[in-house]
């Protein structure tokens, strides 16, 4: 049995403890936002935010979740997550969409930790989370359009 | 992939399924809302359906019914806007619905049957979706004027308002009227100077939901009581299970079952976790027999041998090409080596499928759901229409998912046969199961010999082209004439330069490795291989890489020369191919009847390009969208970048795939992206594709780049080499 908080409900859960966070939350919580895509903390698609700092739920076993406060895409409902979400959709960012839930919730956390992110700041807090549409251009520029609007 | 129209293609593909071929659109009021029926969750009627693609409800919503598969390119937006357009709606009242399988009504145009892919997703569906918006308005036009008591003429229609000037109604109050109304015939179209909406940028409909983690793929769906399974595939090419010892596996908690199947050994269990858990702990032996036990770089060296040693099928012969080359007075001989690639969408494939009592319901990201439908009633010995198809949003395909192989189909079949009762059933391949399931990019090699005269002009081009063929060996090869399959030259033919002495020659080879359509199919080597030897003959010959083109092309090559006129204003072109720390590097190259030229601007850090800056001009006719032509024109430079830069599948002894995940199989990362810029050129032709042409220029472009800055001609790719290799 883990007990944690998933999007600010406590839940209960009874699954092996390898269980990556991300299967939990999608099989076992519904919570397919999240999203599968390599397995190995490669692409970035199954980011989600644990104890206020990203991470990568295909990695991430449910016995280190005990206590823990965990926010998927479809909790995630800070100033900035609707900043950016409001940019994603004003300039068109996703093509095929997979990778975006990931994207978003990348993007959040780094204009909760840099207001103004220069393009090297977007870099390195992008970089993990991979788009094979490469709608790279976009996500840069709506991740700036997202960090003008909360400064207004 | 590439489509060819010829009437004998059509045929055959509408033959296998049994179809009628038929141009005319079905325009019968009522009898034909059975599509959108299905539609309506509860069962009801739909209040108006005038045809098989416009459903428009009382609360004024119009949703259009979209026969073509959404996996980025953006058809639902598009096909709404041909819509919206003819109706006169108002674009906030715009929906959009994927068509379920049906291959009479949701034809491609292009094809026969029911199908996305070759770029022809507006290109076949101009005009028709432009028929059904305007048979709509006319419908809703005469109800209003029977309400009213008006003659129709007095009747305008704007932003999905009626009025006759006393009169006033939105479209959902008079759609219950029209749905009693008999279709007009021959529903006058707009002419295009009057367009409201085509040719301006519009918010795409699915971009909300793919932003807040609403949108709903394959993978997300849950039924009462279904499983979860994986598959343990080969890790060689046509390998087959030899024996298998499912103890272990049996003992995982979750996991229930255990089954070969023809693809390999079948885990079910209670969640993803448990199936691959399972799946780890199974012992399987392969049997390699026919297997492609060869290593890539062994394959490679054969496909080489055979371009210097076979004539290869004359694919096209201009001038007599052995007399030019011994006259010329230099010849330059470049050899390119282009490797396995695979797609890898970021959803990996997956289909759902629900057995009750002799029904079938399947979910999926079916490209072609009617090979997969097919596939699905012949495994469980099934009437077609006893198999409901739904067509999900895929998350990418760039040509995975378009498999006339049906792959998943039969993969999701056998797994409900093999479970043998009645049940839901959830397929998911992992990354592994992707980068080493086949269905790659073919690789290729070309041999190009050219040759200059005195005067630097260019006497003689012969490439030969040594690949497997994709539509030979499938339920295509039919297609296939006097033994060429356009797909493996379809670039390198019918290039819009002035080369008098030309022989274009194809060497098909053999193997167990499956080969599919890769966004841009033949185009994707083709093109780099013709565009770099080019630029190596005209800087031979001292000639501007731009006005050398240009100098080349045909006179009525005029939709080329302007996007390379265009992309040359753009960069600030100059002639000076190197400036500073940075290299630059042209390539022009038409794909699916849609012309791009590209500038890529290119730097040396540590000895490794960084692209630092691409301009594109493109020429797909009438600009539907310019916001999607941008954003598929930058995805697709992306996409072709990444693959040239660092992608390879190779196989390494015993024929075993090497790349097995995105650890090894490295994926363009946003501080790799250069910035994009690009520009539509102005056109009233109608509309050809725009997911795949970008992706062609772009390689070329960075290889004539890097080549001017550092004077390394990149023949083999990728330019990183994988590290197996």
């Amino acid at each position: 049995m883990t007990t944690f908080t998933v999007n600010g409900t406590a839940r209960t859960v009874d699954l092996p403890g390898d269980t990556p966070l991300l299967w939990v939350l999608r099989d076992e919580l519904k919570l397919t936002g999240t999203k599968f895509g390599c397995g190995i903390a490669q692409c970035g698609a199954c980011t989600v935010m644990l104890d206020g700092q990203t991470r990568r739920a295909c990695v991430t076993p449910l016995d280190t979740l005990e206590g823990a406060d965990v926010r998927t895409i479809e909790g995630l409902d800070t100033p900035e997550a609707d900043a950016v979400k409001a940019a994603w959709t004003a300039i068109d960012v996703p093509q095929c969409g997979w990778c975006q839930s990931g994207q978003v919730v990348s993007a959040a956390a780094l204009l909760y930790e840099i207001p103004d992110p220069t393009d090297a700041d977007i870099d390195a807090a992008m970089a993990g989370n991979v788009c094979r549409c490469a709608a790279y251009v976009r996500i840069r520029q709506a991740i700036k359009d997202a960090a003008q609007s909360l400064k207004a | 992939m590439t489509m060819t129209l010829t009437p004998s293609r059509r045929a055959f593909l509408a033959s296998t399924l049994g179809l009628v071929v038929a141009v005319s659109l079905p325009l019968r009021a009522r009898a034909q809302s059975g599509a959108a029926l299905a539609f309506q969750p509860d069962g009801s009627a739909p209040t108006f359906a005038p045809n098989a693609f416009i459903r428009v409800d009382p609360d004024d919503t119009v949703t259009v019914i979209i026969k073509h598969i959404e996996m980025g390119q953006g058809p639902m937006t598009g096909l709404a806007t041909l819509v919206a357009e003819e109706m006169d709606a108002d674009w906030s009242q715009m929906r959009a619905e994927s068509a379920p399988a049906d291959d009479e009504k949701y034809k491609n145009l292009a094809f026969g049957l029911q199908g996305t892919g070759g770029s022809t997703a507006m290109a076949n569906s101009y005009t028709q979706m432009r028929q059904a918006g305007a048979t709509a308005r006319a419908l809703l036009v005469q109800a209003a004027a029977d309400a009213w008591g008006v003659d129709p003429a007095r009747i305008t229609v704007a932003n999905g308002v009626l009025t006759d000037g006393t009169n006033i109604s939105t479209f959902g109050p008079l759609a219950a009227r029209a749905a009693l109304l008999t279709p007009p015939e021959g529903a006058p179209l707009k002419d295009p100077a009057q367009f409201t909406l085509i040719g301006t940028d519009r918010p795409k409909l699915d971009s909300l939901a793919k932003s807040n983690g609403t949108a709903v793929f394959t993978m997300d769906l849950d039924l009462p009581g279904m499983e979860t399974v994986v598959i343990a595939h080969p890790p060689m090419m046509a390998g087959t299970v030899a024996s298998f010892d499912d103890t272990a596996a049996l003992s995982v908690p979750g996991v229930t079952a255990v089954r070969q199947i023809p693809q390999g050994v079948a885990v079910y269990a209670t969640s993803t976790h448990a199936a691959l858990s399972g799946r780890r702990a199974l012992v399987v032996d392969w049997d390699s027999t026919a297997a492609e036990t060869r290593t890539s770089a062994q394959m490679m060296e054969d496909f080489v041998t055979l371009a210097r040693t076979e004539p290869g099928l004359m694919i096209e012969e201009s001038g007599d090409i052995d007399t030019a080359l011994t006259g010329a007075t230099q010849v330059l001989e470049t050899e390119f080596r282009f490797p396995y690639l695979a797609h890898a969408p970021m959803e990996p494939l997956d289909a759902v499928i629900a057995v009750t009592g002799g029904q079938v319901e399947t979910w999926g990201g079916y490209q072609f759901p009617g090979f997969d439908r097919q596939a699905i009633a012949g495994i469980l010995g099934l009437e077609m229409n006893a198999v409901k198809m739904n067509v999900m949003l895929a998350g990418g395909s760039f040509g995975r998912r378009a498999q006339s192989s049906a792959q998943i189909g039969n993969e999701i079949g056998e797994i409900a046969k093999a479970a043998g009762r009645d049940g839901a059933w959830k397929l998911v391949w992992t990354r592994e199961d992707d980068l080493t399931g086949g269905h790659y990019r073919p690789m290729t090699v070309h041999r190009l010999r050219g040759g200059i005269d005195a005067d630097g002009n260019v006497v003689g081009w012969h490439d030969v082209i040594v690949n497997q063929s994709i539509m030979a060996g499938g339920p295509m090869a039919a297609m296939m004439q006097d033994g060429k399959d356009p797909t493996s030259y379809e670039g390198a033919v019918n290039m819009p330069y002035a080369l008098p002495h030309l022989r274009v020659n194809w060497v098909q080879t053999q193997s167990p490795v499956s080969v599919l359509w890769w966004r841009s199919v033949g185009h994707t080597h083709t093109a780099y291989a013709t565009e770099v030897f080019l630029d190596q003959l005209l800087v031979a010959a001292g000639k501007d890489p731009v006005q050398g083109r240009l100098d080349l092309l045909k006179p009525d090559m005029t939709r080329d020369r302007a996007v390379l006129e265009r992309v040359a204003q753009m960069a600030g072109w100059d002639g000076q191919t190197v400036k500073g720390d940075k290299g630059y590097g042209v390539a022009l190259h038409e794909s699916f009847g849609t012309y791009a030229a590209q500038i890529a601007e290119v730097q040396d850090v540590d000895g490794f390009p960084r692209v630092t800056r691409v301009w594109c001009a493109v020429d797909c006719g009438v600009a539907v969208n310019p916001n999607v032509i941008r954003a598929q024109i930058e995805g697709g430079i992306g996409y072709g970048l990444g693959a040239v830069l660092f992608n390879a599948i190779t196989l390494g002894d015993g024929g075993v795939v090497q790349e097995t995940n995105f650890d090894t199989y490295r994926m363009l990362r946003i501080s790799e992206m250069p910035a994009v810029e690009v520009e539509i050129i102005a056109s009233t032709i109608d509309p050809t594709g725009i997911g795949e042409p970008g992706t062609p220029p772009v390689g070329p472009a960075i290889a004539n780049a890097w080549r001017a800055l550092t004077g390394n001609a990149i023949t083999t790719l990728p330019f990183q080499p994988p590290v197996n290799a």
